[in-house]
């Protein structure tokens, strides 16, 4: 590091379950440049000051959803987040918020992988239909009513924006809630009655307080906080409608 | 045997690490001066049925320097309310589709502002009209 290199304090909430009771802060003087990401400082730690360092990336271009992070408290993707954005001062960098610490900025993703399966992310046929009968259309009307949903890359960061999952794990929470709408606005699937059942839950979108900061801090814009409204509505209108003409999959 | 040990962070004073949840904090504490406002006017139905020396009262004690400053504070935390009430409205509205497009975000709240403004002024209108 020559004299006339600049350099910028990253500091970072670390955690070793092994031996800290707690997480703690501890501070970096990590080499700046301009084009630096939060995430290439992070690995310049791990690489140059301390390899005990533990995060999760992998793309480094914002479509894999590893690297999200709690940067000066706020939830980003540390590689579509630039230090030169927060230079000269200091960078806090902690592990997403709301999710167990599982060591430094590697969060427990189990309970989220839970929900996504929950929500039987897959399309469910209205009916049956054979090779023979060919491949299903979509008019571009169709596809427009769902493709913003289908954008979720599970980066996590609308979770780490939720105080309302923060103060109750057991909520299904913005990205699950999107990627069910996803598949209930599709013209090709057919289950929306049966994904009622958890979209009414007590751990469904009831839990939603509409603050909105999951669709803020979004990097693919799906607008979660949409999705989750939008079916509280649907929640509502099969409750009522159910006393009309008894159907649907709620308990 | 598992070395894990998650940690989990206390929520404790959560919303006031984040300007965003102090404006939604801010937000919901307005709806109290909302409700404020609907339970004088209740007050004053209940003394409107208890006879016109009651109503007169209750319509002297609106007059109090105490009370002006009271309704004045009431008028602002309810402004405040109705702006944050339709700035997040977008978010919670099916998408609207007008001549094949998605309605913009901005003109929903910008509608919404705007009905309000209409409601009020013709309420304003009303009673003027009425108290003529």
């Amino acid at each position: 590091m020559s004299e006339s290199q600049k350099t910028i304090e990253i500091e970072v909430l670390r955690y070793n379950p092994e031996t800290d009771q707690a997480p703690h802060l501890q501070v970096f003087q990590v080499p700046f440049a301009d084009d630096m990401s939060v995430l290439q400082g992070a690995q310049y730690i791990k690489d140059h000051l301390d390899g005990s360092l533990s995060f999760r990336w992998s793309c480094r271009m914002a479509i894999c959803g590893s690297c999200g992070m709690m940067v000066n408290g706020e939830p980003h993707l540390s590689c579509q987040t630039f230090l030169r954005d927060y230079y000269p001062a200091r960078v806090r960098i902690e592990a997403l918020s709301h999710f167990p610490i599982e060591r430094d900025l590697v969060i427990n993703m189990e309970g989220f992988i839970d929900k996504l399966e929950s929500i039987q992310p897959y399309i469910i046929p209205k009916e049956k239909r054979s090779l023979a009968q060919g491949e299903y259309l979509q008019t571009p009307e169709q596809l427009n009513a769902y493709e913003q949903f289908s954008s979720c890359i599970n980066c996590m960061l609308c979770y780490a924006a939720c105080p309302q999952f923060g103060l109750n794990a057991d909520f299904v929470g913005p990205a699950a809630m999107a990627l069910l709408h996803r598949y209930n606005m599709d013209s090709r699937d057919g289950a929306a009655e049966e994904r009622m059942e958890l979209v009414a839950a007590e751990e469904g979108v009831f839990n939603c307080t509409a603050v909105g900061y999951c669709s803020e801090v979004c990097p693919k814009q799906v607008d979660p906080a949409n999705a989750v409204n939008i079916n509280k509505t649907n929640a509502a209108k099969d409750y009522f409608l159910r006393f009309l003409s008894p159907k649907g999959g709620s308990k | 045997m598992s070395k894990r040990r998650p940690y989990v962070r206390p929520m404790d004073g959560w919303w006031k690490k984040n300007p965003y949840f102090v404006e939604y904090m801010v937000h919901e504490g307005t709806a109290l001066f909302v409700a404020a406002y609907a339970f004088t006017l209740l007050v004053g139905l209940v003394r409107l049925g208890q006879g016109e020396a009651a109503w007169n009262g209750w319509l002297e004690a609106l007059k109090s320097p105490l009370s002006l400053a009271f309704h004045a504070v009431l008028l602002v935390a309810i402004l405040y309310h109705t702006y944050t009430w339709f700035k997040i409205m977008p978010r919670t509205l099916p998408p609207i589709i007008v001549g094949g497009k998605k309605l913009a975000p901005a003109t929903i709240t910008g509608g919404g502002l705007m009905a309000a403004l209409v409601a009020s002024l013709v309420l304003l209108g009303l009673v003027w009209r009425i108290a003529q």
